[in-house]
């Protein structure tokens, strides 16, 4: 019996979303009285026993460098082998683009049932329930999962990282490896860009920006706040900005601590996809703009005229000249 | 070729989210159903294209569901499908919809299996890895861009914070998202041609989910906006530090 944790990393560190989903995992852990137990591909920086500190007793190393390249598919083997060898109950994954299409592989593979996106603990009073969000973040479902072994996967930003003493009983497993049938043949990675999902911060514009000349005062209060820059469709299809940055109900759904919305009026397929954020902030000259009904703050007024003195602001927040 | 594409039906994307039979069922009165976006405006019409440059290439079209789901499949057919499959069951999950769909289509010959990345109402994003799994094919999630050259495909896909290029060859299952393709609107002739074009209604085999839905609930209101004059950004840095603790 044990929780099973799958470990993401990248250039040597182990992903924030990966450490969020082994506090849940340990969590879980606790709540059905197993241990928990982490599954790292491939080899991080660090020395991998320290990840103890975050909840998880034991950790399966499999510690073949040519796994860094490799893809969902020769993962979704290893990791149901080592599921199965260690009789798992639980695995817990989580939901980012690598993730997820391992949960639902693994789901079809180990026919163990698959509830994905999750943002809080089961309810273990009824059987297994655990809620998810639905509708594009516009409601909640309780799903109760009737397998032996459950498959969950964690929406990124949803549960926190603790960080305690331990150190995890590292085991070095020797399982096969059979390279998957898709190559990766090149990566492009926007460097030093926060991934918009991870984002504790977003700042997004809209079409009230009026054009792509005008981005600089959100990239600069981006900068300031350590946040990623995000956009509503019609900048993105207007090609003002890339199409990664789209957020919404089509583009990408996020759920940072605090978005900041700059003239976007708040259409409701824009909602879909940021209506998971802790905070809003919308600024727009428009006051009958819907928006306003799903913001925490608001500020009615022209973003050319609030954006230079709202970086002002908070340059003096960190102290910078 | 012979492509499947996946089609789902979901609540229009500006319908009213609503439950009744004790918060156990969606409000459907009143809704207005439309192919999942991901599935139509992506999946679909990439497929559409293919096909277009290759006349010789088969487009089918496969859904999950009840009766009510015939005006969504013949809108579908009227943008490019040639034929269209029903499996007459309600959807389950993820998994018995997956199972449903591998197997009809595992003796299909199908090169290339499209879906959306995920549906815009259970926002699963499962059933595209779950068939491929299923019918032992890899898959490629959340792909942005798909180009075939003779028996290989080259696809674009999101990683996290980035993107990777991936070459694999057919027979391949595709998570379909933005940059794949464009919207497009069915004209008449597509519209008038779809009602002569075959939609078969397939008998389900014996499926069982692995999970089952309780209930649904609405997020908790919010408290109502806290308004800040424009001339003082100051208060809502200090708002932001003091009172959210977001900063």
């Amino acid at each position: 019996m044990s929780i099973l944790i799958f470990i993401d990393h990248s250039e040597g560190t182990v992903r924030k979303s990966s450490l969020e989903a082994i506090c849940y995992g340990a969590a879980l852990a606790k709540l059905t009285g197993t241990p928990a137990e982490g599954v790292l591909l491939g080899k991080i920086s660090d020395d991998p026993s320290t990840l103890g500190a975050y909840g998880i007793q034991k950790l399966h190393n499999v510690a073949n460098e040519s796994l860094n390249t490799l893809d969902a598919e020769a993962y979704i083997a290893i990791i149901s082998s080592i599921a199965e060898k260690n009789s798992a109950t639980a695995i817990v994954i989580s939901h980012t683009p690598t993730g997820r299409a391992i949960a639902a592989g693994l789901s079809a593979r180990m026919k163990a049932g698959l509830v994905t996106g999750v943002t809080t603990l089961p309810d273990l009073s009824q059987g297994f329930q655990v809620k998810k969000n639905v509708f594009s973040g516009k409601a909640f479902c309780t799903v109760s999962i009737k397998t032996p072994v459950k498959i969950l996967s964690l929406n990124p930003n949803s549960f926190p990282v603790q960080k305690g003493e331990g150190k995890a009983e590292v085991s070095a497993s020797d399982v096969s490896i059979k390279p998957g049938r898709v190559k990766l043949k090149s990566t492009s990675k926007a460097s030093g860009e926060i991934p918009l999902t991870e984002a504790e911060i977003v700042v997004s514009g809209g079409r009230g920006m009026k054009g792509p000349e005008n981005w600089g005062p959100i990239e600069e209060l981006a900068g300031l706040l350590h946040a990623a820059t995000a956009c509503s469709r019609p900048v993105a299809d207007s090609g003002w900005r890339p199409h990664h940055e789209h957020v919404g109900q089509t583009g990408i759904a996020i759920a940072p601590n605090l978005y900041i919305a700059i003239g976007i009026s708040g259409a409701i397929q824009h909602l879909a996809g940021v209506n998971r954020s802790k905070v809003i902030v919308v600024i727009n000259k428009d006051p009958e703009a819907p928006f306003f009904k799903s913001a925490d703050y608001g500020m009615v007024g022209d973003a050319f005229d609030i954006l230079p003195k709202l970086i002002g602001a908070v340059k003096k927040l960190k102290g910078v000249a | 070729m012979k492509i499947l594409v996946c089609i789902s039906k979901t609540p229009d994307t500006t319908a009213k989210i609503a439950f009744t039979d004790n918060n156990r069922k969606f409000a459907a009165d009143g809704v207005q159903w439309i192919i999942n976006p991901y599935d139509e405006w992506y999946a679909l019409v990439r497929a559409i294209e293919i096909k277009e440059k290759d006349p010789s290439a088969v487009l089918h079209l496969v859904h999950v569901g009840g009766a009510d789901g015939d005006a969504i499949i013949r809108k579908a057919l009227a943008l490019g499908g040639d034929e269209a499959f029903r499996i007459n069951q309600e959807p389950l999950d993820s998994f018995a919809v997956a199972s449903q769909i591998a197997a009809w289509a595992k003796d299909g010959g199908y090169d290339l299996i499209l879906t959306g990345k995920e549906t815009i109402d259970y926002n699963g994003a499962s059933v595209g890895a779950m068939l491929a799994a299923i019918l032992d094919l890899p898959f490629i999630s959340l792909a942005a861009k798909l180009e075939l050259q003779g028996n290989t495909a080259t696809l674009i896909r999101e990683s996290e914070g980035g993107e990777e290029t991936v070459e694999v060859d057919l027979p391949v299952t595709v998570g379909c998202q933005k940059g794949m393709a464009e919207q497009r609107i069915p004209n008449m002739k597509g519209i008038m041609g779809a009602r002569s074009k075959p939609l078969k209604v397939v008998e389900p085999v014996a499926v069982e989910a692995l999970t089952e839905l309780v209930s649904f609930e609405l997020p908790p209101a919010k408290k109502g906006v806290k308004m800040i004059p424009a001339d003082n950004p100051e208060e809502l840095v200090r708002l932001l530090r003091e009172e959210a603790k977001v900063i």
